[in-house]
């Protein structure tokens, strides 16, 4: 690890300072927060995990239509794992999670590292559609229905199952390394060429470095953390179905995305989980009309803060 | 001892020969001028060295091995580096930040065993740019994105430096100051040097030789006075009719 990327994991530098300090709180206020809000919070971690995923891509200029393929595939692999083959320890379930969707987007990015701008929007989008209808048609898998999803111990101690404190637990820490470990990648040299890959493709391959390495590298990355997103959903909510890979829950990973901003590796968790607090009071509150509500608060950050949420922090930063 | 050897290049563009059957040795350690008008093949030629173009014929040997048919990356990582007539830079970070990806992919193809940061450190002073390190690459003046430009392609430590039109878009005031930087930079390296040049005054100030080029062939190669004093380089790349000798002669000569 180079002297650089050290120093940017260290307390010395604010946002690992930040991300060590939001991993406190949450690990010390999750034993009080009520049930309901376990269950959002966890759940919201989980889509924050993808929407990480989807931060790293648009870093290299990328935006993926279809990052839900790797959602469904995290999901339907702890689900399987569970079901089929009967190994039901919660953590091993995310390692499996990992592993699919990480050997996944190795054999896809192989052809996607190719593509760019809606022709790479595109091309997920279809890889994730193929996934819905083969799930859709596997009676093996439940066909629409999916299954459920039980894990009965979680690193090996005794677990319920659902969104308790365990499970919001280890997907706060999961978020945690995804969200620092990242925070690392990004200031180091391959990290540094996806921005350059973004801004000037032509000027990364004649300094001697491949593009298409680098999209592919980082096209996998998104999708291991989008697999174990899928998982940890999976997990909290002890189902999955083929609406995992359906394209509205991809553009929801987008509308997250762009609701946060790009401006740091913890907004996708702060945008993710204020979606999810919107979502449920508007469901409950208005419940014929909650998509509005949605949408209303979409045009709202558009207008009032085209970087997203997370610029509200960096103004504040600048200004003290 | 020649480091490049073009041999019978062919390269058409449609109707248009931009390569006509050229073959040239560039001498390790020199200073190289291409001059010739618009569409005369100079900067075909420099991107064929680079592999950003493939002939449709003949071939190129670095250092006695064949790079006809290599990618960019492959070019560079052999030590073939070049700048741009318009600068390529990472527009959306600074130039500190430009000057440290070009550092890390250099140190990382094992050209040197200096850290990035005292890379970018040596490039920042060496092309006079600290005062501008912080700042974004796509508020800099002309000059200062050139010779970022070209501070970025001797991050890695190259043995051939391709400079497509090094001064194009500078001032006048800001043409020789650009130029004495980058040839402070390189000389120290033993840096073989092309550029490709519009400006017949940095011509004669910084080649050791010169190369005319027109419809894709050489018409003159020599010292800069003995090419700019040619009669047919004076008719079509300076730009002086009714000079005595014909351009056709002047390419039979030569063959």
């Amino acid at each position: 690890m180079s002297p650089y990327v050290r120093r940017h994991l260290s307390l010395r530098d604010p946002t690992s300072r930040m991300l060590f300090a939001s991993l406190a709180v949450l690990l010390a206020a999750g034993p009080w927060l009520p049930s309901w809000a376990l269950s959002l919070s966890t759940i919201a971690l989980g889509k924050g995990l993808v929407v990480l995923g989807l931060l790293l891509l648009m870093r290299t200029g990328l935006v993926s239509f279809g990052q839900g393929l790797y959602y469904c595939i995290g999901a339907y692999a702890a689900g399987v794992l569970a079901h089929q083959v009967k190994v039901t320890d919660g953590l091993v379930m995310l390692g499996a999670a990992a592993l699919a969707s990480g050997l996944i987007a190795f054999v896809l990015g192989a052809l996607l590292a190719g593509y760019r701008a809606i022709f790479f929007a595109m091309l997920s989008l279809a890889f994730s559609m193929i996934l819905y209808g083969l799930l859709v048609k596997s009676s093996a898998l439940g066909s629409t229905d999916g299954f459920n999803v039980d894990a009965r111990t979680l690193a090996g101690l005794p677990y319920s199952g659902g969104a308790s404190y365990a499970l919001f637990a280890v997907a706060t820490m999961a978020a945690f390394i995804s969200g620092w470990g990242l925070h690392g990648y990004n200031h180091s040299l391959a990290g540094r060429i996806a921005p350059a890959i973004r801004d000037n493709e032509l000027r990364v391959e004649y300094l001697g470095s491949s593009v298409r390495a680098v999209v592919h590298l980082n096209y996998v990355l998104a999708a291991v953390m989008s697999g174990i997103g899928g998982a940890i959903v999976a997990l909290a909510v002890g189902h999955v179905d083929p609406e995992f890979a359906f394209w509205t829950t991809s553009g929801e990973f987008v509308f997250v995305a762009i609701l946060a901003g790009t401006g740091s590796v913890a907004a996708p968790f702060l945008g993710s989980i204020l979606f999810e607090a919107i979502r449920s009071f508007a469901t409950q509150y208005s419940p014929n009309t909650w998509q509005m509500v949605l949408g209303v608060a979409m045009l709202a950050v558009i207008m009032f803060l085209p970087s997203g949420l997370w610029s509200l922090f960096q103004r504040r930063s600048e200004r003290g | 001892m020649a480091i490049i050897e073009a041999r019978n290049l062919v390269k058409r563009f449609g109707a248009v020969a931009a390569a006509d059957d050229l073959t040239v040795a560039i001498g390790a350690d020199s200073v190289v001028g291409l001059i010739g008008a618009n569409g005369a093949g100079k900067t075909t030629f420099i991107n064929m060295i680079t592999g950003y173009l493939k002939p449709d014929a003949g071939s190129i040997q670095f250092e006695g091995q064949d790079v006809t048919r290599l990618a960019p990356r492959a070019v560079t990582r052999l030590g073939i580096c070049r700048s741009f007539q318009i600068p390529q830079l990472f527009v959306t970070q600074t130039v500190a930040d430009n000057l440290l990806v070009a550092s890390g992919i250099a140190r990382r193809a094992s050209r040197t065993a200096d850290s990035a940061e005292s890379m970018v450190a040596d490039a920042l002073e060496r092309f006079g740019l600290g005062a501008w390190a912080d700042k974004l690459a796509s508020v800099l003046p002309e000059g200062i994105r050139k010779l970022l430009d070209i501070a970025m392609a001797l991050a890695a430590r190259p043995k051939v430096l391709l400079l497509d039109e090094p001064t194009s878009g500078v001032s006048a005031e800001e043409k020789f100051g650009v130029m004495d930087t980058v040839m402070q930079a390189v000389r120290p390296q033993g840096v073989t040097v092309l550029f490709v040049e519009h400006d017949m005054d940095i011509v004669t100030r910084y080649s050791d030789r010169v190369l005319a080029f027109y419809e894709g062939r050489i018409i003159a190669d020599g010292t800069p006075q003995a090419v700019l004093a040619d009669a047919a380089v004076r008719e079509v790349v300076v730009g002086e009719h009714g000079a005595p000798r014909r351009v056709e002669e002047a390419v039979d000569a030569r063959r």
